[in-house]
């Protein structure tokens, strides 16, 4: 489903840092992938390079058969196939739960007024927020917001799901109600890239567990690998240093 | 009135408040009673009576007849007559209120006789003056707001002819007085256009015209710095949610950050047509009749000038006034959306 292979993302500005080096990741489709790593190791470039919010100086990545870094590529087509999770929510302020949901079915799906309102009816039920449709965004506490989040991202019927630290903005009694939604797509086959520190999550759903350090996959495997024998030293030193 | 409570409280006696709003009172009658005592030092007559005809008169209208002959028929139809004059080569009509009629039938007449006087209200030079400033504010800001937003979209753009040619065009216009702009825009430009137009058999563009454009553009180029502060005032993850979910940048551009960035942009916007508004009074020097220059085309015909010029202030006040509640308003409306 996911095909990255040798990518290399280097930012020169405000200094120079090598932010991804020489990362490859196969991710079959209904795969669960949660990736961990301390912070600036280049967890969110390595995702946000996967739908060419950043694009990779070399290498390549095929997503689902399209070459997301070839120029000719219809980048806005693979964006919609790719739903994208943000920490900070990044819903829209100036427009109500109900048309945050709505605006790129249309927009970009191009789909009839009717379909996108049953659409999102559904998805407000899926993530449980069917009271607060027409409350605006910054009435919402931060899980909910969250949840709106996924909704507006599931409701383009992406292939791809990817997540950059969903819970790490939230208050802890909210975190749960996320990583339920979050679950529950997974269970239903949903292809995750998941960057997180949510070792109960990663363990609970996760079929393979990707460390990073500096720009690097360091140790790839499965979570009963990862928390009962991981191999290298970085690896260990960050579990303890997390739990 | 929240606000005016809100300040009371400050103070720990409600006496003190009213003492000092005395005291603004007071101030503001020393101010005007001094205005007032020098202006009697120099044996000036007021005479606001005379003001009024600058606002609006009765004009006699006279119809005079335009061949010799004689009066063949008046026919009166309720307040409407007509007066039909016969002479050698055919016959002529006039439509003069009833009652006003000077003539009677088989009168004979001469070119230019008399044949009926009757009263008109026209608006006075102040009023007339003020219509164009109005007229002239509402069309160049409607230009300076398309030049605006074109601007301040090319200005944020990564393409770089855009760019800098929005740059250039902002430091142009900004670095140059609008004074010479105006005379740059009438005769520089203005006659090579009308030039231009005449060789192509069009008619000549008139200085109103040329008021506007170069309103517009020196307000263009100021808005377009407005736009620009505005949109960047968005953060870029919401640029970046946008097109995560597959909009492109103009579908980004128009449901997203335009949106927000409206509200950010309203209130200095809304200054900047207050500035247009006034600047207009620059356009005298083209022979465009607005306020200022119509007030003092009064001044020259009443030697009144205190009574005009403060009306002509008066009457400005009005319109930029008018157009800050009117923000307001809108700001209001907006914050509740
Ligand atoms: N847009 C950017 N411009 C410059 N440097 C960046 C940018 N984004 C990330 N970086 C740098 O790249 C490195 C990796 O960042 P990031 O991928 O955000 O790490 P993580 O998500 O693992 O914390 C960091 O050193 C960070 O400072
Ligand atoms: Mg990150």
């Amino acid at each position: 489903m996911i095909d990255v292979r040798n990518i290399y993302k280097t930012f020169t500005q405000p200094h120079e840092v090598k932010a991804l080096v020489d990362v490859s990741t196969k991710i079959e489709p209904g795969e669960v992938i949660v990736v961990c790593g301390p912070s600036g190791s280049g967890k969110s470039t390595y995702l946000r390079c996967l739908n060419r919010l950043e694009t990779a100086d070399s290498g390549q990545i095929i997503i689902d058969g399209i070459d997301v870094l070839d120029p000719k590529t219809n980048i806005n087509q693979l964006r919609a196939e790719v739903g994208m999770v943000f920490q900070s929510f990044n819903l829209f302020p100036h427009k109500t739960v109900f048309n945050n949901i709505m605006l790129a079915q249309q927009v970009v799906r191009k789909r009839s007024k009717q379909k996108a309102q049953d659409k999102t009816m559904e998805l407000l039920e899926k993530v449980g927020i069917t009271d607060k449709s027409e409350v605006f965004p910054d009435n919402l506490s931060g899980g909910q917001q969250q949840r709106v989040a996924i909704a507006r991202a599931l409701a383009m019927d992406p292939k791809v799901m990817l997540f950059d630290e969903p819970t790490s903005a939230l208050d802890p009694e909210m975190i749960g109600e996320v990583l339920d939604v979050m679950k529950t797509l997974a269970r239903e086959g949903m292809t995750m890239v998941v960057v997180s520190h949510e070792m109960g999550f990663a363990r609970e759903v996760a079929d393979r567990v990707i460390f990073m350090d500096k720009g690097a996959v360091v140790e790839v495997g499965t979570p009963e690998h990862f928390f009962t024998h991981p191999t290298h030293e970085r690896t260990k030193l960050f579990l303890s240093q997390i739990f | 009135m929240l606000k005016k409570s809100k300040n009371r409280r400050q103070f720990n006696r409600p006496t003190a408040y009213y003492i000092w709003v005395g005291v603004f009172f007071l101030f503001l009658s020393i101010l005007i009673g001094s205005f007032y005592y020098a202006s009697q030092k120099i044996e000036y007559i007021w005479r606001w009576n005379r003001l009024p005809i600058y606002f609006v008169y009765k004009d006699d209208i006279e119809i005079t007849s335009e061949i010799d002959g004689e009066v063949e028929a008046i026919v009166v139809k309720e307040k409407e007559a007509t007066i039909t004059i016969k002479g050698m080569g055919g016959s002529e009509s006039y439509q003069v209120p009833a009652g006003s009629i000077g003539v009677e039938e088989s009168d004979l007449i001469m070119p230019g006789d008399t044949l009926a006087v009757y009263q008109k209200w026209k608006p006075g030079l102040l009023i007339i003056g003020l219509w164009f400033t109005l007229k002239l504010s509402v069309i160049a800001t409607i230009f300076g707001i398309i030049i605006g937003t074109i601007g301040g979209l090319s200005r944020v753009s990564s393409n770089p002819a855009l760019k800098w040619f929005t740059i250039a065009y902002i430091e142009l216009i900004r670095g140059s007085p609008l004074m010479v702009q105006i005379l740059i825009w009438y005769f520089v430009l203005g006659t090579l256009i009308n030039d231009l137009l005449a060789t192509y058999g069009f008619g000549r563009l008139s200085a109103f015209w040329y008021g506007v454009a170069s309103l517009s553009c020196f307000a263009g180029a100021y808005v377009t710095e407005i736009v620009r502060a505005g949109i960047q005032s968005i953060h870029r993850t919401q640029t970046e949610a946008a097109r995560s979910l597959g909009m492109s940048y103009s579908q980004a551009m128009l449901h997203i950050i335009l949106p927000q960035a409206m509200r950010r942009i309203l209130p200095p916007l809304a200054g900047q047509f207050i500035s247009l508004i006034k600047d207009s009074s620059l356009l005298g020097i083209i022979a465009i009749r607005e306020l200022t220059k119509a007030a003092r085309e009064a001044v020259t015909a009443s030697l009144q000038p205190f009574e005009i010029y403060l009306a002509a202030a008066a009457l400005y006040l009005v319109l930029t006034f008018t157009l800050s509640m009117y923000v307001q308003r809108l700001e209001r409306k907006m914050a509740i959306v």
